[in-house]
């Protein structure tokens, strides 16, 4: 199609003047060899600008009779639409190029290690008190803590252990004084609660206990917690049924457990707690000594004199108490096989449990 | 203690297997702990008789030996030991023969002898850990006969470990008595034959402390056969229960001890002067014991004495003077109950843990010592023959323990065990464990045998209830008790959450030992008091902490010597400190970190660090709880930290909430330090105090930023600004420190401080004359207060 010359413009700076057909030409040529959208944008305004090409040969219209208006004007929106298309190609060309060019150059090594700051970790005993409260908060049961200095009538006279008892032998206290002590035990929290707290009670009480004894299988400071409920109604088929719903969600796992006959001062009856050997899974191994079961707890209907020392009427409310171990529960639970790795807080011991 | 199946057999016919047998000890609260046979796997070794010994004639220590095993032809031997003589009885391992450890005995020559078998030590079946010759026979083994038959070594060792209140089963007869209990087999106790009295010599006895021994029995026995030895039954059922054998003397009392838990002791009579008394020690009295140890008594001791002086512990071990040895014929041998609380505790004050004492203070029963006086004298005058004396007999009949009727509510079986049994089945319970049963319309009343001594209240007849009942078969309910919601204190701050925040900011949480070395206190807390153990495992867990320091410091110490770098570790644990008089134990949540700030990475400048670091995971904290600027961290001094990098926490109701700073550099050798250590102690209570929020307004107005490089003193403290600056002027929202600079540009002792003020009115957006008049008063008021002057 031939541009019909209307008049002679001036493309750019240009000294010529031409004709808008020569000077789309030349634009689309100049387009087709821009290489950035600055020398595009540039193009654009010598054409589309206000003082464009195509605005000024519009201008241009006027000179015309009214009979050949219409024609011509249409002739140069149809050039202006085909050179627009033909400028925002180029545009959209050119914005790829730039576009590729930034995604190649900002292209990094993803691979390489993130930077910051590293966590730390909870101790792993920690981390095991946290899911027996869990489990014993789902149902209702407060924590409380008590002093691990102690006298002797809480965590001794009170729960049934009166001086010269054997039962002191199998406790090795730490001593201050003839009447001061490091608990040996968590029970002591027992008295303290049920002193200023009248039942109905649902409590657990973790914490650090002492024990005068250091060797393979002894530190002389571990954790127990401590737990015990008392009520109207409380029997020994609740006892048993809380620690084997207990054991069954802290292993997760059915696991089968066993109650049988023991000795607290403090219970009566008392039973010892154990679990079938969750490394051998009853087999029989080195962890539980060959014989397929593992002990885990001690429990038992908490004693009529100890409720008598704290004066709760043993014929109206009778109750039950338990106590573990929350290191032996950890090294079963994570399968750690020397004790004495709790207290040495090596790092590359710590940070297995992170 | 150890049993072995044999020995209960004597007492009880049960047929269930080992297994079985020891899964119900177990159930019945008698934990079985291990079960060993008793002997070692070995076949082919039967009862020889030594014919004849001829020297060997190639080796000086060699003799050829004919043995006869029986009826076939008799073997010939060659044999290296030194107790080889014609005719000894011996264990003969057979051609065929296989001992302990897989040795097989075949057909050989030991230099140019042929020797088709071999005749055996203890040792080499297994049944002793060494031994200096062969096993001697006695002269009436069956020659033939197989050695695991003739000693009944098919036997199983079962080690029970007994709870302190079952002082009942510490013997064979105790165990059987249980066992015959639980499998409902007939129990047979040992019966002893009437002692026939063949001299008149009787020892006098006068128990001065009858409330410490309300039973005291003895006799006299003369003219013992000193060269008689014990009989291998006897050395076998002692070996089984861990006893080495000492000569009849001593393993008749052991015997007897074991089998039916009564402990004795043997006097030599020519070492009693007089009148035998028991009494309470004097005050500095001594004796010297069995094992040689000398101890001093006082009048808290029970003693057996002669006229002159004290001869023995009672009921926890002998003295040497009075002991009898291997050329004893004369004896005087007593048998005695001791009350639990006479001897309770006097072992361990002593350092001294025996057979006897263990019975004695866990209690033993008082009406058994006749029986067993009767069944040791049966023992020892067919051993070691001898003439026996009448029997003294002490008793104290008002000071010994008797079981009273312990009063029974049937209704409690259901109340405590949740199972309902009828009054039969309860009934012959009580019955099956040998108590007598007396019912009245509002109550049973129930009485234990004077064995069960642990039988006190109803609780301890509805254990023996549940026990024989058995634990498994009682029932299980799920827990069903009244409650109420739980009570949630928003205003605590859980501690879980500030470990979690501290774990989230790179910290390792620490477990140590609350004891500690005192030097570390002397140290960290020289003018603390401490609270000592009097006890302590070792020096350096020897004083209760009054700083987590102490042992975080120790940890870290380890961890550097592991070659680890950068160690940030918390503890949580209580302190012990002593203030006017009175123990405090206080809750403290401890810090310490050293080494790299960030961990080696790429793209990163490495640095370590500092005191901001920690500060800001203080902060951290303290945000937890709700507005910082409640807390101020003023600068103070600390025994233990940098005088110049120690900051007090105190919070706005003016209560020390703890310390932050630098191990103080004069310490650092102390504890084997190279690099900078930062310390931060807090009182738990304290940050656990979280504030509830109060909605404010949102101003909907812009705010605006105004920047000011302020030139101040160096030693001056930036915070005093800040917080002059919030709380003078209430369109300024926040203060930010961007920047801190010294050197070029900044006279010395001088510093820049480069703060970001954000303006913000609630009601109105704020022109520029706002801001330059709130400005204009601002740098006044700076100069005026705190020399602080516009940067040029």
């Amino acid at each position: 199609m031939a541009f019909p010359l209307f008049v002679w413009i001036k493309y750019k700076n240009s000294n010529v003047e031409n004709s808008l057909e020569n000077i789309v030409k030349q634009a689309e040529k100049e387009l087709s060899e821009a290489n950035s959208l600055a020398v595009v944008e540039e193009i654009r305004v010598a054409c589309l600008g206000k003082k464009g090409v195509f605005t000024r040969q519009m201008k241009t219209l006027g000179q015309l009779s009214p009979e050949e208006r219409p024609k011509a004007g249409a002739i140069i929106n149809e050039a202006k639409q085909s050179f627009q298309t033909l400028l925002e190609a180029r545009k959209k060309e050119l914005e790829n190029e730039l576009l590729a060019k930034r995604l190649t150059e900002e292209a990094i090594d993803v691979t390489l290690p993130g930077r910051g700051q590293l966590i730390g970790g909870v101790h792993p005993v920690t981390r095991t008190m946290r899911r027996i409260e869990q489990i014993f908060n789902r149902i209702g049961f407060d924590v409380a803590t008590g002093p691990e200095i102690e006298d002797d009538f809480h965590n001794f006279e009170a729960l049934n252990i009166p001086s010269h008892h054997p039962a002191r032998a199998m406790h090795d206290t730490f001593y201050f004084d003839e009447h001061t002590l490091l608990r040996t035990h968590t029970s002591p929290v027992q008295i303290r609660v049920m002193e200023n707290q009248s039942p109905p009670l649902k409590v657990i009480a973790p914490g650090r206990v002492y024990r005068c004894d250091s060797d393979i299988t002894h530190t002389p400071m571990f954790h127990q917690v401590e737990g015990f409920v008392v009520d109207k109604q409380i029997n020994f088929a609740d006892l048993k049924g809380v620690i084997s719903e207990f054991l069954k969600a802290f292993f997760e796992k059915d696991v089968k457990v066993r109650f049988r006959p023991s000795y607290f001062p403090f219970t009566e009856p008392s039973a010892e707690v154990d679990i079938e050997c969750v490394m051998c899974e009853g087999k029989g191994c080195r962890v539980c000594g060959h014989t397929g079961w593992l002990e885990v707890l001690g429990c038992g209907m908490i004693h009529p004199e100890v409720f008598r020392h704290i004066n709760i009427d043993s014929d109206e409310f009778t109750g039950f108490a338990f106590g573990m171990g929350v290191e032996r529960l950890t090294m079963l639970l994570y399968k750690i096989n020397d004790l004495r790795l709790f207290f040495e807080n090596d790092l590359k011991f710590l940070k297995q449990f992170n | 203690m150890l049993v072995n199946e044999a020995w209960l057999k004597e007492f009880v016919d049960y047929s269930i297997p080992t297994h079985q047998l020891t899964d119900k000890l177990t159930m019945a609260g008698l934990e079985v702990d291990s079960v060993t046979t008793a002997a070692a796997d070995f076949t082919g070794v039967l009862v020889g008789e030594v014919l004849s010994v001829e020297p060997h004639p190639n080796a000086d220590k060699l003799r050829l030996c004919k043995v006869s095993i029986g009826d076939v032809e008799p073997l010939d031997i060659v044999c290296g030991a030194s107790n080889v003589r014609t005719g000894l009885r011996v264990p003969v391992a057979t051609i065929g023969a296989v001992l302990p450890s897989n040795f097989k005995i075949k057909p050989s020559k030991l230099r140019g002898e042929s020797s088709n078998g071999m005749l055996c030590s203890e040792q080499e079946l297994g049944l002793a850990e060494a031994a200096d010759g062969l096993m001697e026979l006695p002269n009436d083994a069956p020659v033939g006969a197989d050695i695991r038959d003739y000693l009944q070594l098919d036997d199983m060792i079962i080690e029970v470990d007994l709870t302190p209140n079952r002082a009942d089963c510490l013997s064979i007869e105790g165990v059987a008595r249980e066992i015959a209990c639980f499998s409902e087999q007939p129990f047979h106790a040992k019966q002893t034959s009437q002692i026939e009295v063949t001299i008149d010599e009787k020892q006098t006895v006068y128990v001065e402390a009858a409330e410490d021994c309300p039973r005291y029995l003895g006799r006299v026995i003369k003219g013992l056969d000193r060269t008689a030895s014990t009989p291998i039954w006897m050395q076998e059922k002692l070996r089984r229960c861990g006893q080495r054998s000492l000569g009849p003397l001593v393993d008749v009392t052991n015997y007897v001890l074991l089998e039916l838990g009564q402990p004795l002791h043997a006097f030599d009579l020519n070492q009693i002067k007089g009148d035998v008394k028991v009494r309470r020690a004097k005050n500095n009295e001594s004796l010297i014991l069995l094992n040689e140890q000398a101890i001093e008594l006082d009048e808290t001791v029970l003693v057996i004495a002669d006229q002159d002086k004290a001869l023995a512990l009672a009921g926890i071990m002998g003295g040497e003077a009075s002991a009898v040895h291997d050329d004893t014929t004369d004896i005087f041998l007593e048998c005695a109950f001791f009350t639990p609380t006479a001897i309770a505790g006097k072992s361990r004050q002593f350092g001294l843990h025996t057979d006897s004492s263990h019975r004695f203070e866990r209690g033993v029963d008082p009406d058994l010592c006749y029986r067993a006086l009767d069944r040791a004298i049966e023992l020892l005058t067919d051993i070691a023959g001898g003439q026996v004396g009448p029997l003294t007999d002490v008793t104290s009949v008002k000071s010994l323990p008797t079981n009273n009727p312990v009063k029974f509510r049937f209704e409690r079986i259901q109340r405590v065990l949740g199972i309902s049994l009828d009054e039969n089945t309860v009934e012959s319970c009580f019955k099956n464990l040998g108590m007598q049963v007396e019912k009245s319309s509002s109550a049973w009343f129930v009485t234990a045998p004077s064995y069960r001594f642990d039988i006190a209240i109803e609780a301890d007849l509805i254990e023996e209830i549940a026990r024989l009942y058995g634990y498994d078969n009682l029932p299980q309910n799920s827990l069903n008790v009244s409650g109420s919601l739980a009570k949630v204190e928003e205003k605590v701050q859980p501690l879980d959450r500030i470990k979690d925040l501290l774990v989230d900011l790179g910290y390792q949480e620490a477990v140590t030992y609350s004891f500690v070395e005192q030097k570390a206190l002397d140290l960290l807390t020289p003018n603390d008091e401490v609270y000592r153990l009097q006890n302590p495992i070792s020096s350096d867990m020897s004083v209760m902490r009054t700083t987590l320091w102490a042992g975080l410091l120790k940890a870290m110490d380890a961890n550097i010597k592991r070659n680890e770098e950068t160690i940030r570790f918390f503890e949580s644990g209580l302190t012990f400190t002593v203030k006017d008089g009175q123990l405090e134990q206080q809750q403290m949540l401890s810090l310490l970190a050293t080494g790299q700030a960030y961990p080696e990475q790429w793209g990163e400048t490495a640095r370590e660090i500092d005191f901001y670091d920690v500060k800001n995971d203080i902060e951290a904290i303290l945000s937890l709880n709700g507005v910082l600027s409640d807390y101020e961290f003023k600068p103070a001094k600390h025994d233990a930290l940098h005088p110049g990098q120690t900051a007090e926490l105190v919070n706005k109701e003016g209560e020390q909430v703890g310390f932050i700073g630098l191990l103080h550099p004069a310490l650092e050798g102390e504890f084997d330090i190279k690099k900078p250590v930062y310390l931060v102690e807090l009182k738990q209570s304290l940050i656990q105090i979280k504030d509830i929020p109060e909605y404010q307004g949102i101003s909907k107005y812009p705010s605006v930023r105004r920047d000011l490089a302020l030139i101040l003193d160096e030693k001056s403290h930036v915070n005093e600004i800040v917080d002059y600056i919030s709380k003078q002027y209430s369109l300024v929202n926040e203060v930010i420190v961007f920047d801190i600079y010294q050197g070029k540009g900044v006279e010395s002792g001088r510093k820049s401080v480069a703060l970001g003020l954000i303006l913000q009115d609630k009601s109105k957006t704020l022109v520029e004359q706002d801001v330059e008049q709130l400005i204009e008063d601002l740098l006044n008021k700076l100069d005026n207060l705190f020399n602080a002057r516009l940067r040029e």
